[in-house]
């Protein structure tokens, strides 16, 4: 994609903060009920990092995506896009929610793509692209219009704009929903288990846009996956979790071949 | 506007028409619900078809038609039957209509292999009814035959159509008398609610005790 | 027999005439109650802090928990007494119709949003949507096709529901027929009455299904969510709570308050 049409948001909206990590978790605490999933979690993410989430189910990995998008709430902790608070701010020492506008306004500088899709069936699937773009950024119809069809061919559907989502096959409808959450100009793409849901033959036409996606833009990615072969392959850092807990990082090449943890070693095996 | 006097009156009546007449109404037709239902339930899956087509039509035609015109119609066509007697009859065949339809999901929500079991081990029809079909169909219909009941229940007031003495009935004869409705309406309403509040709150409970 | 068909031709011209004039007024002045109603209280009771939905929640529950009759009578002699306002015949029953089945709509509304899966919800937020255009553009759409059988079967029970305007002195249909009865005989009379009840039931339901239909291939539902809305629909009829989501609907919840 030429970078005139598509300036890279990383080097274009926020110039000013160029040695703050694109996300910081800090002291992050996330309970369901009694059940604690993430106890005390701090990491960061530079710009323009590809980062992969791996472990076991129910160590934590989705929900720091989610997190992330506030799809669910902060038990404790902090979480900062940028330097700028993302639902709580620290005042004086004291932990302050913020209210939903500066939420939003941080919020839209992520983007998400889902294990399910979710595709809105009651839009085509050009409407599906253009809506946010349309409705919360304000873009004009023709300009959303112009990009979506661009990101459309990008992802290899440039002819199916008019089509609905339920005629589509799986790895199309999450090729839409990579679209989808491009149109926003995101400097931060989450993509959590994308092809879990996904028959395994179309699972390759997804990766394949990702891969694509990696090489050519300079967008942060937090990518939670079981496939370990495209995490090697996209990943600056892979990071490992067990129990709510970092328990090793590090490069993938490092992490794939000879881990220092026993417990990722035995994962690994499991998975492969 | 309310007076006590009136009020403390009005409860005491009221509460009489409430177990006398509405109570046995809803018992009652009730009854005559949940059998008919089952009957009109099973009569549409087994009759042969030149049978069962015109049976499913009039069991439509009663549920998408008033209460009030079948009261009016079968207590000018019985003129031996008492009101009362009138009213149990024709609430109870008309939701007789609703139970029907609440079995019939009951008895589809089993799967195929049970009737296949059953034929599979030779059991006659009468057999895999009781034995098999209905034992399970009716676990998954009951919570909905209770809440048939309660409408009822809340439909009992249109036996007022037919002179039947019940609650909301003695509630507007008490308010014409002393012209004014506030009391015995307030009475009326009132309980109302705290008979059936309670008793959805205990299908809810019932539905999801049943669920798996 | 031909005494009956003399009868029925009697009978016709007034139970089309006023009869059914009275009917369809209240009929279709409660149906536009009716849905007012039960989108509010629903989308409040979905949507709006916690004391606000509670308030919605006692209002549902006070209209379904007595009975529609006494509702009638509670607008046509108490309010009066009470207020000094005078609505009038027509416009008690439309409001003593539109409330009841109302309340029952409203949890059809609910039920629906609590049906609309979880991941719409958090997309919407993904996708930072307002509030307004998250209902307007994405939810509503997907929970109005859902809720169409249920309205559907609540408009049929407010045709039969109309039954009960003329104790507030309205000459509808059933009033007409218990007229006619000395003059033509009963069964003319009430024969013809129940047909038109009949066909106006099967002409509305006809209309919604057709409409529903329309709305759910336009989502490209499949037959299953079809189903499980009718089976819903059911059993908000008979007063049961609204299909109680699993997680999703209590995420959908969470999620659709807090943007």
């Amino acid at each position: 994609m030429p970078t005139d049409q598509n300036p890279d948001p990383a080097t274009t909206s926020h110039p000013h903060n160029g040695g703050v990590p694109r996300i910081q978790f800090e002291d992050v605490v996330k309970k369901f009920g009694s059940t604690t999933v993430l106890e005390g979690l701090n990491f960061s993410v530079d710009r323009g990092e590809r980062v992969t989430l791996i472990g076991p189910s129910g160590s934590g990995k989705t929900t720091i995506l989610r997190l992330l998008m506030t799809l669910e709430e902060l038990t404790d902790g902090y979480v900062w896009v940028d330097g700028d608070p993302l639902t709580h701010d620290r005042r004086d020492g004291k932990r302050v929610e913020l209210k939903p506008k500066q939420v939003s306004a941080v919020r839209k500088r992520i983007g998400m793509v889902f294990q399910q899709f979710n595709l809105f069936p009651n839009m085509t699937v050009l409407q599906n692209i253009i809506e946010a773009p349309v409705h919360v950024l304000g873009q004009s119809t023709e300009q959303a219009r112009t990009k979506a069809l661009e990101l459309l061919d990008r992802v290899g559907l440039g002819d199916r704009g008019d089509a609905h989502p339920m005629q589509l096959s799986g790895g199309q409808q999450q090729r839409v929903a990579i679209a989808r959450a491009l149109a926003m100009d995101p400097e931060i793409l989450l993509l959590d288990e994308v092809t879990s849901a996904l028959d395994p033959e179309l699972v390759g036409e997804v990766l394949g846009v990702l891969q694509d996606l990696a090489a050519t833009t300079d967008i942060t990615m937090l990518i939670v996956t079981h496939e370990m072969q495209f995490a090697q392959d996209v990943s600056d850092r892979v990071m490992m979790f067990d129990s709510g807990h970092i328990i090793e990082e590090g490069l993938p090449a490092k992490i794939f071949s000879d881990p220092d943890n026993e417990r990722t070693r035995q994962f690994l095996q499991a998975v492969r | 506007m309310w007076e006590n006097e009136l009020f403390f009156e009005a409860v005491p009546l009221l509460l009489e028409a409430f177990i006398k007449v509405t109570l046995v109404v809803t018992v009652l037709g009730t009854l005559i619900a949940v059998v008919l239902g089952l009957v009109w339930a099973i009569a549409v899956r087994e009759l042969p078809p030149l049978l069962a087509a015109p049976l499913r039509f009039l069991v439509d035609f009663i549920r998408m038609t008033p209460l009030p015109v079948h009261l009016l119609v079968i207590y000018y066509a019985f003129n031996s039957l008492s009101a009362m007697t009138v009213g149990i009859l024709v609430i109870g065949v008309h939701y007789s209509t609703y139970m029907a339809e609440s079995y019939r999901a009951g008895i589809e929500s089993i799967r195929s292999g049970q009737w296949e079991a059953a034929t599979a081990l030779s059991l006659p029809a009468s057999r895999t009814w009781r034995a098999v079909i209905l034992p399970q169909a009716i676990r998954n219909t009951l919570p909905s035959l209770g809440n048939w009941a309660i409408a009822m229940f809340k439909d009992t007031p249109f036996l007022i159509f037919i002179s039947v003495p019940e609650m909301v009935t003695r509630a507007r004869e008490f308010g014409g008398q002393h012209f004014t409705y506030v009391e015995a309406m307030t009475v009326a309403g009132v309980l109302f609610l705290l008979a059936s509040y309670p008793t959805a709150v205990l299908m809810r409970k019932l539905e999801k005790k049943l669920a798996y | 027999m031909s005494d009956f068909f003399s009868g029925v031709a009697t009978a016709l011209p007034r139970l089309l005439g006023e009869g059914l004039l009275a009917t369809l007024v209240s009929f279709a002045g409660g149906a536009v109650v009716m849905v007012l109603v039960a989108v509010v209280l629903g989308l409040v009771e979905h949507q709006a802090p916690a004391w606000l939905a509670v308030i919605a929640r006692v209002i549902v529950e006070l209209f379904r928990g007595s009975s529609l009759v006494v509702q009638l009578f509670f607008f046509f002699y108490v309010i009066p007494t009470l207020t000094g306002v005078d609505l009038g015949s027509t416009w008690t029953a439309i409001i003593a119709l539109g409330l009841n089945y109302g309340a029952y709509g409203a949890e059809v509304v609910r039920g629906s949003l609590n049906a609309v899966p979880r991941g719409q919800w958090e997309t919407t937020t993904a996708l930072s949507m307002p509030w307004a255009t998250k209902m307007r553009r994405v939810i509503w759409p997907q929970a109005w096709a859902l809720m169409l059988p249920g309205f559907n079967n609540l408009m049929v029970m407010l045709i039969k529901g109309t039954a009960v305007v003329s104790l507030v002195l309205l000459s509808d249909i059933t009033f007409e027929a218990d007229q006619l009865r000395r003059q033509v005989g009963l069964w003319p009379a009430f024969l013809s009455a129940l047909v038109i009840y009949y066909l106006i039931a099967l002409v509305v339901s006809t209309v919604m299904r057709w409409g529903e239909g329309r709305a759910q291939r336009r989502l490209g539902l499949g037959d299953f969510q079809i189903r499980q809305a009718r089976r819903d629909a059911a059993k908000v009829l008979a007063g049961a709570a609204a299909a109680e989501a699993g997680s999703g609907g209590s995420g959908a919840r969470r999620e659709g308050r807090d943007t």
